[in-house]
């Protein structure tokens, strides 16, 4: 981490930063924040856990630990990522560590869920589209890349790839209401003519 | 789309608005939180000055983080500790039941809600836990959140959410002896894959599933979210209904008849329709064991582990990768495989009946020399029920440590974990890498009776060979 970066906040309509790529299929929660550094009663400290094992194994050279890297804030990974565990330690060590968005064939349901509920988009294109980004991505480390949510693309001003989001996850970024609780406060009246219906809270 | 499946029913039943944007906004009819996923949701609801809008319908438990040896407090790791009393304060605070240590209640989240009867059908179920699609076993809708949906939850008792499609998994025929809910859900996901279940609930349905007992089928639902599919369910019958009756927090003898009336609506229509259907023969299926890094990369015990030109090419990366973490070669037979460390418990198999399955393996036998097996029941009342039953002391005799309640070394938040690149058999839902708390670590996920089996031969071996 080389700088500091604020946090989502608000409509969000593009994403810039350099570019990091991540491949493999199926890269768990668990890999992303093994289980151990859930031990807390605060996200704060989770940035520098992340990928901790991988790190250790791969010694230096992880995309996460190299120098080239630091200060990257958009993620490139294939296909499934963020499965497993439900635990949202994953995307906040993510964006703990810098990362702002993420451009991959496809996610798992929880983690695409979380990453909203922090305000980072999850991103797709095909698996073709996502294997030349990627070494779009690795032959210049210094590009800096745009993730465009009006536009729907992710380009760096020389190779350009159409993405997609999900269209509520799309309007609730660009309107800046992904974070949920205000909205779901506010329809009270609503909530409470729902449970009036629902048998097993009055005695069916 | 599909229509008439219990899925829609309790989908529409519980929701509340439809969002700008698309989302739906749906009630949660029960909260199960612990001790990992909720304490910065708590804190977030302080920042946000909201109070917990239905503080009875959230029900508390520790697990994640408890030691199995002794439950004595203060806990010896100060992690711990700190976050069970987190925990208590945020219970105490908000006026949530809290089902603590050595109240007879406690034990892993998703065994206690069943057991307790707090679990029924027809309701939407949320827990910041990946492995609630467990309470789908009911015909509820159940699904893991995270923190900040926690959150949510807690201010607002709702969600927004994403209606998934539904995909029937149609299982003929029965499962044979020696083969179990574990085997049939691992040979599904071992079928189907790890993300075919993304954007599915997946409803379990036909003649193997009818008859499975209700702890079967919280083992199959529990293992919907390793196949991607972020709820499973069944649909709620006679089994269901026997199982719930009674428990302290069912419904009452006076109400009993509408409760079943009502329940019995809710099961998806004969004409019901699905947005895609697949079908498996139960009789077909073997005990199966993983071998790899993910919960898909599994085979018969009866098998080899796969040759990478047998692969579908998309899977041949990380099988390759497989094959390195695992120390394992391809083409070689996985029965016979040594193990070090044999673990029977868990959310997906920690209840009273896989004690038994795994108790009737080691009666009379002996764990192998130099294999640490430990059993770990999934609660307080699942301990009493196996002691009674006098399981323990079966297991003792057998060479296995008898622990206390938790999740134990599922994750390995606790003292229990692996060492370097100890080799497991685990009756427990992920064999990711790192997965029980060795970095190089490795678990075979199998049924409890398989376990029991590879703890006695200490190596891979089929439960069905040992007379």
């Amino acid at each position: 981490m080389t700088e500091t970066i604020a946090f989502p906040q608000g409509p969000i309509g593009r994403v810039s930063g350099r570019g990091l790529v991540l491949r493999g299929d199926d890269i768990d929660t668990d890999r992303i924040i093994p289980a151990r550094f859930l031990k807390c009663v605060s996200f704060e400290a989770l940035g520098e856990q992340a990928f901790a094992d991988d790190r250790k194994e791969l010694a230096g050279a992880h995309p996460f630990d190299q120098e080239v890297h630091q200060g990257a804030s958009v993620l490139v990974v294939n296909d499934n990522f963020g499965c497993g565990s439900s635990r949202e330690h994953a995307p906040q060590a993510l964006m703990r560590w810098g990362i702002r968005a993420v451009v991959g064939v496809s996610y798992a349901e929880i983690f695409h869920g979380n990453c909203l509920a922090l305000g980072i988009p999850c991103a797709t294109a095909t698996a073709d589209q996502i294997r030349a980004l990627q070494d779009a991505v690795e032959a210049d480390p210094a590009a800096e890349w745009t993730l465009d949510l009006q536009a729907l693309t992710f380009s760096d001003g020389t190779t350009s790839q159409d993405i997609a989001l999900a269209a509520g996850a799309l309007d609730m970024l660009r309107t800046g209401q992904w974070d949920a609780t205000g909205q779901l406060v506010a329809r009270d009246a609503e909530l409470t003519r729902t449970m009036q219906a629902l048998p097993y809270l009055h005695g069916f | 789309m599909s229509s008439g499946t219990l899925y829609d029913k309790v989908w529409d039943l519980h929701r509340v608005a439809d969002l700008p944007g698309g989302a739906t906004q749906l009630f949660i009819g029960l909260h199960l939180i612990h001790e990992v996923t909720s304490p910065q949701a708590f804190a977030a609801l302080d920042d946000k000055g909201l109070p917990v809008r239905c503080p009875e319908r959230t029900v508390a438990t520790v697990d994640h983080i408890v030691p199995t040896i002794s439950q004595e407090r203060p806990f010896a790791d100060p992690l711990a500790e700190e976050m069970l009393s987190t925990l208590e304060r945020n219970c105490a605070r908000h006026g949530i039941t809290l089902n603590g240590l050595g109240s007879g209640r406690q034990g892993i989240v998703h065994v206690i809600a069943p057991e307790l009867g707090l679990t029924q059908p027809g309701m939407t179920v949320a827990c910041g836990d990946s492995h609630t699609s467990t309470h789908g076993a009911f015909g509820a809708i159940a699904f893991g959140i995270g923190t900040s949906q926690v959150r949510d939850v807690l201010a607002s008792q709702s969600l927004a959410m994403n209606k998934l499609k539904v995909r029937r998994i149609w299982v003929e025929n029965h499962l044979t002896d020696g083969v179990f809910a574990k085997d049939l859900i691992l040979h599904v996901i071992r079928t189907l894959g790890v993300k075919a279940g993304v954007g599915y609930a997946y409803e379990f349905a036909g003649p193997a599933i009818e008859v499975l007992s209700m702890e079967e089928r919280m083992t199959l639902c529990n293992m919907a979210i390793e196949g991607g599919a972020r709820c499973g369910y069944v649909n709620p019958d006679q089994i269901t209904f026997d199982y719930l009756k009674g428990r302290a927090e069912a419904p009452s003898a006076e109400i009993w008849e509408r409760a079943v009336a009502w329940w019995s609506s809710l099961a998806s229509n004969a004409d019901a329709s699905f947005d895609d259907e697949v079908c498996f023969d139960a009789a077909a299926i073997a005990p199966t064991v993983t071998w790899g890094i993910t919960p898909g990369q599994g085979i018969g015990v009866d098998e080899r582990v796969p040759i990478s030109e047998q692969l579908d090419p998309a899977d041949r990366p990380i099988a390759e990768e497989a094959y390195r973490y695992m120390d394992l070669a391809p083409g070689q037979p996985i029965a016979g495989v040594p193990v070090d460390v044999c673990f029977i418990g868990s959310c997906t198999n920690g209840r009273l009946s896989d004690l038994q399955a795994a108790a009737a393996v080691a009666r009379g036998r002996h764990v192998a020399d130099g294999i640490k097996a430990f059993v770990v029941p999934g609660s307080e009342q699942v301990a009493r029920a196996a002691i009674k039953e006098g399981l323990d002391q079966i297991f003792r005799d057998a060479g296995f440590e008898w622990r206390e309640p938790g999740c134990s070394m599922c994750l390995a938040m606790n003292p229990d974990r692996l060492e370097g690149s100890q080799i497991s058999a685990s009756s427990s839902n992920r064999n990711f890498k790192g997965r029980q708390g060795s970095a190089s670590g490795r678990t075979l996920l199998m049924s409890p009776a398989m376990v029991a089996a590879a703890a006695i031969a200490g190596r891979v071996s089929d439960v069905r060979q040992l007379s």
